[in-house]
């Protein structure tokens, strides 16, 4: 029970009341947050930075959906096959039906609301071939389709008088009785604390890149969501599925991690190793052997005709790049900065890459100083996406807590063991819309005042301030680092047994460090201090990605266990499901898979 | 490795210096990348925006040596062996602290601009739009809202009170891009005219100069801008700009 001065300290704080609470302003964030306010209730949108800078502005290629423009054969069904074998057969087979079914009437409300897709010759949105997807099928702007993408949904918000509270860290999920009911945060202008009563939230935080050294991702990135859901009690599932993008930059070193975009690939681009060889020949595995051109003049004959020519092995899934690019460094054919060549310029004119990789072009020649209309850029893989995530019920996005849905990247399922490239943009505003529909629902329907607890409420601002009184204690940055260079080197991505014991060791170590962190300054904006609670995050992220990584004793997608080098069936039938019990320990279970229809399951006798 | 002294304001509304920070730095690192240095090894709390270090969120708007830029895209080998290098927060916004600045100005602006509104779909179901056609409107909307044009505009710059009739550089690339979009049907004229006050706008052209995705602000979107409203009202200070515009 709160005592009074833990009651009167949450009636001091700031206090919003809502129907909807989002949190996240992303893709996944902001299109949940129009729907549910588009339904009438009262909605908020809470965002780590400000407004249109989400991680989502970051993307590049495209986003995927059968819109058959440039490809008549395609539709939903080869969307939804591609899907699932990209993922191994491991996704949600609901939610990959559902994301393939609904992609193309969200690309075309987005167009509806604004975005200026690229056009094909007769007008309509023009698609891009990416890895893993049969038929040319990522809508498009350049190379910033998530800009347009965050731009058009932010502008819709704002039309519509979507309320944001930007620059708002939410740090702890509130429940009563069993259900959601609030949630508490920060103002990172004042360190102030803010309370939000909600009868139903939507998670959106996106991905947790910021737990490796190495990776495309920002510094929101730090699984913040993930981590809320699971100390509120949901499940989270997958974890041990982190998706290494083949082609990060790797020099200068300051720019290591950033990403270069499959789109390179999607034009024409191809991978050399360092004397030159089309080493993505060499690697082609048995799943894909049919589809796979062998031959160097039937990759290049296929960019032009899908039909008559099979796809060039640079376009395998993403899985299948990033390790055989490390494969190639490891064996010594490396580049002369540990990567590999990305090669475009002696493929496509100089014009033709200008336009089509705009912001390519910008990056490699700002920050590199490498012209890649004429020279070939150097890439390795980077730590980029997080196939896992909180577990929800596919059609309505509910997590296994009650009043709590998540959407994007926060959340799992759809794309199973490894995600294939477009399919993030889509997903975002399908499942996002979805998030709203069913948060919306639930809101409307719940009955009698949602009540928190100040007592609840008290503890979580006192823990959240400690660090303040603490002196000469951890530094947040060099625990951070630690961290990362722990996940990278053992639970990167090649895994063993013993590596990863090692590192759920050091996360150990690092979790009692961190219990002694000290920082300098006042609550207003002070990034140490924020890091500290993002540290947090990360830590118990890093510890599900490690412990679910462990139990796989198999290589699968974004999993690879030096140990246990080949898929194993029994593991191709299960999900892992990770839980916290209330001492904090994290557990992992082994769940089946749910059942595919026969309809469906036909799609892949073919 | 080399070692540099980097002179960063610190402070916050009541005021504030500039502090010096003996660093060192490596090859190809940018000035953000010192500034994440400073933070994790001599100064923890010193506060500044940033997100995605490529360029392409907009976050991480400053001073660099008086000059508006991105401190992402600012190579510390720009600068000459042993030259000072000062970073300062964005003038135009007031200071939240060290290198942050309040810019809800610019989400103010935004809000009164009127939405986009399309025209019915054709009936099979599709916008058609030509690839040049929207190609205008693409180079607007490369925008990334650092509002480093905003911070540079002397309309504002150094005019409080011209902010509540003036929405800024940014924003005329905005009625700019909604005016030219194939499917739009609203129109936002008058509302250009009186309320965003692109008349206030002499065509310095300062706006584009410090533009990191490079886009022609003055020349794309303000002069065509203006000459639509001119279209419909008759604007003195347009005609005197377009002319200054001939001269230089
Ligand atoms: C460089 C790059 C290129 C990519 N290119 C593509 C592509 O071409 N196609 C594709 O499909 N996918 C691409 N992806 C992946 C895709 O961009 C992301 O997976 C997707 O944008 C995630 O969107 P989201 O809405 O789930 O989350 P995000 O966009 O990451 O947004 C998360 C939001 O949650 C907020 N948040 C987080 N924690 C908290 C908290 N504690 N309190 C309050 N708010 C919080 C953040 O502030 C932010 O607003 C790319 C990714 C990268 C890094
Ligand atoms: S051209 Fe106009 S908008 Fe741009 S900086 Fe000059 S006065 Fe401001
Ligand atoms: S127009 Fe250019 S300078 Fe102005 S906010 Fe946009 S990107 Fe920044
Ligand atoms: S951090 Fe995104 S533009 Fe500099």
């Amino acid at each position: 029970m709160a005592t009074d001065a833990q009651t009167n300290m949450a009636a001091e704080i700031e206090t919003h009341e809502l129907d909807v609470l989002v949190i996240g302003a992303g893709g996944a964030g902001l299109r949940a947050a129009v729907e549910a306010h588009g339904r009438g209730v009262k909605t908020g949108v809470v965002c780590k930075s400000l407004l249109g800078k989400a991680h989502t502005v970051m993307a590049e290629g495209g986003m995927a959906a059968a819109l058959r423009n440039v490809y008549p054969e395609d539709n939903w069904q080869v969307h939804f096959r591609d899907t699932m074998r990209g993922g191994k057969m491991l996704n949600n087979w609901r939610m990959a039906q559902i994301h393939a079914q609904e992609a193309p009437d969200r690309v075309n409300e987005l167009e509806d609301w604004g975005a200026l897709f690229d056009r094909t010759p007769d007008g309509r949105i023009l698609q891009r071939d990416f890895g893993g997807h049969r038929y040319a099928r990522l809508a498009h702007v350049g190379d910033r389709t998530g800009l347009e993408l965050i731009r058009t949904l932010q502008q819709r918000s704002v039309a519509r008088g979507v309320e944001v509270y930007m620059e708002c860290t939410i740090f702890q999920l509130l429940t009563s009785d069993g259900k959601v009911s609030g949630a508490l945060g920060y103002w990172r202008e004042t360190g102030r604390f803010v309370l939000f009563k909600a009868k139903a939230i939507v998670i959106a935080t996106g991905g947790s890149g910021r737990c490796f050294k190495i990776t495309s991702n920002s510094w929101e990135c730090t699984g913040d969501g993930h981590a809320l859901a699971l100390r509120a009690g949901a499940d989270l599932m997958d974890m041990e599925f982190f998706q290494f993008h083949p082609t990060g930059m790797v020099w200068p070193l300051s720019v290591r991690g950033l990403l270069v975009t499959e789109g390179v690939r999607g034009d024409g681009g191809t991978l050399r190793n360092g004397t030159g060889h089309r080493f993505m020949f060499d690697y082609i595995p048995a799943m894909f052997q049919a589809e796979t051109a062998d031959t160097e003049e039937e990759a290049d004959a296929w960019y032009d005709d899908h039909a008559g020519n099979r796809r060039t092995p640079d376009l395998l899934p993403r899985d299948e790049v990033a390790r055989s690019i490390n494969s190639e460094v490891k064996a010594g054919r490396g580049s002369p900065h540990g990567g590999v060549f990305l090669d475009i310029a002696s493929r496509r004119s100089a014009d033709y890459i200008r336009r089509r990789l705009p912001s390519m072009y910008h990056q490699f020649m700002e920050l590199a100083g490498v012209d890649i209309t004429k020279d070939p850029m150097e890439v390795a893989p980077t730590a980029h996406y997080m196939m896992g995530g909180i577990r929800v019920d596919a059609d309505s996005t509910a997590a296994t807590v009650p009043g709590l849905f998540a959407a994007g990247e926060a959340a799992a399922g759809l794309h199973g063991s490894n995600r294939l490239g477009g399919n993030s943009l889509s997903d975002l505003v399908v499942f996002g819309r979805r998030a709203g529909v069913a948060a919306t629902e639930y809101a409307e329907g719940r009955e009698g005042a949602v009540a928190v607890d100040g007592g609840d409420v008290a503890e979580a601002c006192a823990q959240a301030l400690s660090a303040f009184e603490r002196e000469e204690g951890e530094n947040p940055y060099t625990l951070h680092r630690e961290l990362q260079e722990a996940m990278h080197s053992l639970v990167g991505i090649i895994r063993t047994q013993s590596e990863i014991d090692q590192a759920i060791d050091k996360i150990g170590e690092l979790k009692e460090r961190s219990g002694n962190i000290s920082v300098e300054g006042n609550r207003a904006y002070n990034p140490g201090w924020n890091l500290t609670m993002d540290l947090v995050s990360m830590l118990t992220v890093s510890e599900a990605i490690a412990r679910s990584a462990l139990a796989r004793r198999e290589s699968r997608g974004g999993h690879t266990r030096d140990d246990f080098p080949g898929p194993d069936p029994g593991f191709g039938k299960i999900n892992h499901v990770v839980r916290r019990a209330d001492d904090g320990t994290i557990s992992v279970t082994p769940e089946p898979l749910p059942e595919m229809p026969a309809e469906l399951r036909a799609l892949f006798d073919e | 490795m080399t070692d540099v002294t980097m002179r960063v304001w610190r402070g916050d509304a009541d005021g504030g210096d500039f502090r010096p920070y003996k660093i060192s730095t490596e090859g190809g690192e940018v000035v953000l990348d010192v500034i994440h240095r400073i933070q994790a090894e001599q100064s923890g709390d010193l506060a500044v925006r940033w997100n995605c270090k490529a360029g392409k969120c907009g976050s991480c708007s400053a001073e660099i040596n008086g000059k508006p830029r991105l401190m992402c895209m600012t190579k510390m080998s720009s600068f000459e062996e042993g030259q000072a290098i000062t970073v300062a927060p964005m003038r135009t916004f007031p200071i939240i602290r060290d290198l942050v600045t309040d810019v809800s100005f610019n989400f103010e602006v935004a809000k009164r601009v009127p939405a986009f509104k399309p025209k019915p779909r054709e009936a099979d179901g599709t916008h058609r739009m030509a690839q040049i056609d929207v190609e205008r409107g693409q180079e607007f909307r490369k925008c990334i809202e650092c509002y480093l044009c905003q911070d540079v505009c002397h309309v504002i710059r150094d005019h409080e009170e011209n902010k509540p009739q003036y929405a800024g550089p940014r924003f005329f690339l905005r009625y700019a891009e909604l005016e030219m979009h194939p499917l739009d049907t609203n129109d936002r004229r008058t509302i250009v005219r009186e309320q965003a006050g692109v008349g206030l706008c002499n065509i310095t052209k300062c706006c584009t100069d410090v533009c990191p995705e490079h886009i022609k602000i003055t020349d794309n979107a303000i002069i065509p801008l203006k000459e639509r409203v001119v279209d419909r009202h008759y604007d003195p200070v347009a005609w005197l700009g377009r002319k200054i515009r001939r001269r230089s």
